[in-house]
């Protein structure tokens, strides 16, 4: 099972990093999840907001019509929304704060060899790696 | 409308490919995470795989200078601000509700339709986050400037 994964998680990956150099390449513009979802939210992108609108709808609606064909697709969201609601906030205060998420700073930023981008994914990785330590291991949340 | 158009189709592929990797999957992200646990490296190949289409991306637009449709591509050789405390304290912030609920912002959007309540209420939850962090930028700006 754990080797069909790291197969199937590289193809995808190929895919998200085709659909980054896609939008750079084509559009001019960095695919960063937070940053084009957080303009919208903010109205700091509206400016340029019919692109982010256009790449949000294929971003839903894509899986929307794709995952009914296939049983295999699983999300494991948690039923504890006290949970979902901290964890939304936190990803959405952290990703503006740091203007980045894993899209952005993660794909798009490793891959130029930003030093910002290379410092936000390690205190993201940081950060979840010792928060799973806790909320799972010590305090039992998740 | 045909920069629409590539937006819709690069927004696809992304939510596609986030799905064939396994991204959508909570307890696949929690498992990469969980490296005291049953640690799941999938993550690890979902990121190497992304990184180099867009890795060979940044070298062409080097060379390109402007984007297919029109206006001026951004390069890897230009300049960035320095990390600073803002990115080091919303990326920690952000990679704990990352841990907590196993999705971040890509994915949240991507499984919109089948996430059922829990995913509704992370974008709900995500994009009030999204409102309350510019006063919050204020803040800590006031308390000691970046």
């Amino acid at each position: 099972m754990i080797e069909q994964d790291w197969i199937w998680g590289l193809v995808g990956g190929l895919m998200i990093g085709s659909a980054a150099a896609l939008y750079l390449l084509v559009n001019g513009r960095i695919m960063g999840a937070s940053g084009i979802i957080g303009g919208l939210v903010d109205r700091s992108g509206w400016e340029g907001g019919t692109e982010r609108a256009a790449f949000l709808a294929g971003l839903v609606l894509v899986p929307m019509l794709v995952v009914p064909l296939y049983e295999t697709v699983e999300t494991h969201i948690t039923s504890n929304l006290a949970v979902v609601i901290v964890a939304g906030l936190l990803v959405g205060v952290g990703t503006r704060l740091a203007n980045g998420c894993t899209s952005g700073h993660g794909v798009c930023g490793i891959s130029r060899l930003s030093l910002r981008g290379i410092v936000a994914t390690v205190f993201y990785l940081l950060g979840g790696a010792l928060v799973m330590a806790l909320a799972r291991h010590v305090l039992g949340v998740i | 409308m045909l920069r629409l158009l590539s937006a819709l189709v690069a927004g696809g592929l992304f939510g596609a490919g986030l799905l064939v990797s396994g991204m959508v999957d909570t307890t696949k992200v929690q498992g990469w995470l969980d490296v005291f646990g049953d640690w799941n490296p999938t993550l690890a190949f979902v990121l190497g795989g992304a990184i180099v289409p867009m890795a060979i991306a940044w070298r062409v637009a080097e060379r390109r200078k402007v984007a297919v449709l029109g206006g001026p591509l951004p390069l890897m050789t230009e300049g960035e601000a320095r990390p600073g405390r803002n990115l080091i304290i919303g990326s920690t912030v952000f990679g704990a509700g990352w841990a907590l609920a196993g999705l971040c912002p890509g994915p949240a959007l991507a499984s919109l339709t089948f996430g059922g309540t829990g995913g509704i209420v992370f974008v709900v939850a995500m994009a009030a986050g999204m409102l309350a962090a510019p006063p919050i930028r204020a803040r800590l700006d006031r308390m000691q400037p970046a």
